[in-house]
């Protein structure tokens, strides 16, 4: 299932997509599973699971951490696979974030084979750039999978280009120069980026790194197509005494952020 | 042919490929700062003005050409002519000096005030704090916390240099997670700051740059040697960490089909125990680490695996991509060096010729003595002493037993 009937909905509705990303087999396997569902029933429109991976260059302390305790707890590339048919039966389109090893080492063709069975819409690959996906960009095409390239402030203006030519479901705009989750705000740098995106492609564009709050969500909703959280979720789970209290918290901040996307603050 | 394509410059291709590795496996973010740094390389390796100060530089600070040296007394004890490439002799105390005197030029070309760089025993960051005190580029570089507490004689340098070193708290809090860090640092501050990448590994141009900095260790190798033994070596011996001082001086000696090339990788307490650095020769496999496609040591699901060696220069998943694609093909040939094996020839250098090596380069001395009855009669073997030891007394004073485990 393709994101981008969520996209089109709420395009429809006059707000934005909220995309909330969780490691799979954080704290847990069937943790990680409840957080998706949570995160679902309090108005996340799009789950983001993320592959929990040994080197994950991208990110900031708290994704970090949270994948070291995935990874600790040993989750596997099958219990990933499972984390997300498992989030896909709560009924909203679930596209897995992934760096590009454990994809290659299971098998480019097989993994996308396995992740259409699985009900996943697709990959956002924060390492591999177009210029290195061929087998990746065919094996998408082959199992009708969303493919996200990510596009950031330092990007040329063919290589936006070039990122949205080989995307399909949305674009990816990082917004800020950074590793997730360590900034107090969007930078300014997000609206004029997705602006650049504007001029180059039709396709529906993300913000992510940095988006904590309604108010936050609200602005970003008001310039971009969707709304990616991450950090700011995961924190729920992390900072919890227990399993029952983070749960809550993360309810309370998805919907909050839910009726951020609602309001768009357009400037 | 392969190896003339290699030697011609021709490889890598223009997006950074050896074969099928190498390349860029990168953030976004980054691909604009390794387009500009790539050509800025590329204008570089035309501009004589350039390459003229990297050469006076080479000359008249680090102290090279490193001499080669004729070790009779081990020679005579190991029935082959084994000639010793003394990168030990350069300034900071290893090959390492020749790259980050390129980088820095480069990162002054650029107008970058600021310099990354990661290490893992220290000599990197040794070596990048020293070419950035001379060129008067602030330097921060990113060290494991386990290896700030190994190593803090090489802590203590940096910061007498100038630089700032970072402990680096997450992961296996060693070599690969200061990279890790070291990225995470770039790709926030790309703007002002050059990342000085301590080996011939990691996304497209650092592997084809690093080697063209370090390849005059085999250029120069291959005219002492001539000059000395009248002839070609039948084999070159290397360590192989990320394989920056083994393509140096490999490089040079592609095109000659009669010289073997051999690559010596940390083979630990053995690969068969699976606590051990050998990316190529264990039990690694192909995948994405860093930046490129090439072999590393992994597990079923492509998770990077913890690497073991008594050396922590070796101590990394990883390894350079066109080692992996010299492997594929044959040109060179790669086997591990036990940590043992490494130690004994470590002692025999410094009982027979006074010469106490790097541990690093011990593993390469030790491969060579391993392969010396293959060669036939009176072979000559080129061997890269890539480092020296002085780094590496406490742990083989320990290894040894001259010094208590707390010394």
């Amino acid at each position: 299932m393709s994101v981008a009937p969520a996209f089109e909905k709420a395009k429809a509705d006059g707000r934005g997509v909220l995309i909330g990303c969780m490691p799979a087999g954080f704290p847990t396997v069937p943790g990680s599973i409840a957080a998706m569902r949570a995160m679902v029933e309090s108005g996340v429109d799009v789950v983001e699971v993320e592959f929990p991976y040994s080197d994950p260059v991208m990110d900031g302390p708290v994704i970090q951490r949270a994948s070291e305790i995935a990874l600790a707890g040993g989750v596997r590339t099958r219990d990933v696979l499972h984390a997300i048919e498992a989030a896909a039966q709560a009924g909203a389109p679930v596209i897995l974030m992934t760096y590009w090893n454990p994809i290659e080492r299971y098998g480019v063709d097989r993994f996308a084979r396995d992740l259409a069975a699985a009900g996943g819409a697709g990959l956002i690959t924060p390492d591999l750039i177009p210029d290195e996906a061929q087998e990746w960009l065919a094996a998408a095409d082959r199992y009708g999978l969303d493919r996200v390239f990510l596009a950031a402030p330092s990007s040329t203006d063919a290589r936006l280009a070039g990122a949205a030519a080989a995307s399909r479901g949305f674009v990816y705009a990082a917004s800020i120069m950074g590793v997730t989750g360590t900034r107090e705000q969007v930078s300014a740098s997000a609206p004029r980026l997705v602006a650049r995106l504007r001029e180059v492609t039709d396709l529906p564009i993300g913000v992510g790194l940095g988006v904590r709050d309604s108010t936050q969500a609200a602005a970003v909703a008001g310039y971009a197509d969707g709304v990616i959280v991450g950090t700011a979720l995961i924190r729920c789970l992390l900072d919890a005494a227990d399993e029952a209290s983070g749960l809550d918290a993360l309810r309370r901040l998805a919907t909050d952020l839910a009726a951020g996307v609602r309001h768009p603050q357009r400037s | 042919m392969t190896g003339a394509l290699s030697a011609a410059g021709l490889l890598p291709d223009v997006a950074g490929h050896f074969g099928r590795y190498g390349g860029r496996f990168m953030p976004e973010a980054l691909v604009p700062a390794l387009d500009e740094l790539d050509a800025e390389y590329r204008h570089a390796q035309a501009d004589e003005a350039f390459q003229a100060e990297f050469s006076r530089l080479l000359r008249d600070y680090a102290g090279t050409p490193s001499m080669l040296y004729d070790a009779t007394r081990l020679s005579d004890a190991v029935g082959a002519r084994i000639l010793l490439k003394r990168e030990d002799l350069n300034h900071t105390g290893a090959h390492k000096v020749r790259n980050v005197l390129g980088q820095a030029l480069l990162t002054v070309r650029m107008g970058k005030p600021r310099v990354i760089a990661e290490t893992g025993a220290g000599q990197h960051g040794v070596a990048a704090a020293t070419a950035c005190a001379l060129f008067g580029l602030e330097c921060v570089v990113y060290m494991g916390e386990e290896d700030t507490r190994r190593q803090a004689l090489n802590v203590a340098r940096m910061k007498m240099l100038g630089a700032e070193v970072i402990p680096v708290s997450s992961g296996s809090r060693t070599l690969k997670d200061a990279m890790n860090e070291a990225l995470r640092d770039w790709v926030t501050n790309v703007a002002t700051t050059h990342y000085m990448i301590g080996t011939a590994a990691g996304p497209h141009p650092f592997p084809a740059m690093v080697r063209d900095f370090a390849r005059g260790i085999g250029v120069e190798a291959r005219a002492q040697c001539l000059a000395l033994a009248g002839r070609l070596p039948d084999a070159v011996c290397a360590c192989v960490g990320g394989g920056s001082n083994a393509i140096g001086i490999f490089h040079a000696f592609i095109p000659d089909e009669s010289v073997r090339l051999y690559g010596f990788e940390a083979g630990g307490d053995g690969v068969e125990t699976g606590r051990h650095a050998a990316s190529i020769s264990g039990d690694g496999g192909v995948g994405v680490l860093h930046g490129a496609r090439t072999y590393l040591l992994q597990d079923e699901d492509g998770q990077t695996r913890e690497s073991h060696s008594i050396s922590a220069g070796l101590d990394y998943p990883g390894v350079g991509p066109e080692h992996a694609w010299l492997a594929d093909t044959g040109r060179a040939v790669y086997q591990p060096v036990t940590d043992a094996e490494a130690m004994a020839a470590f002692e025999r250098l410094c009982r027979t010729e006074g010469i106490i090596p790097a541990i690093e380069s011990a593993h390469a001395l030790a491969g060579a003595l391993r392969i010396a009855p293959t060669l036939g009669t009176d072979p000559v073997i080129l061997v890269n002493l890539s480092g020296r030891g002085d780094k590496d007394v406490q742990t083989a004073g320990r290894f040894f037993g001259f010094l208590g485990e707390h010394a």
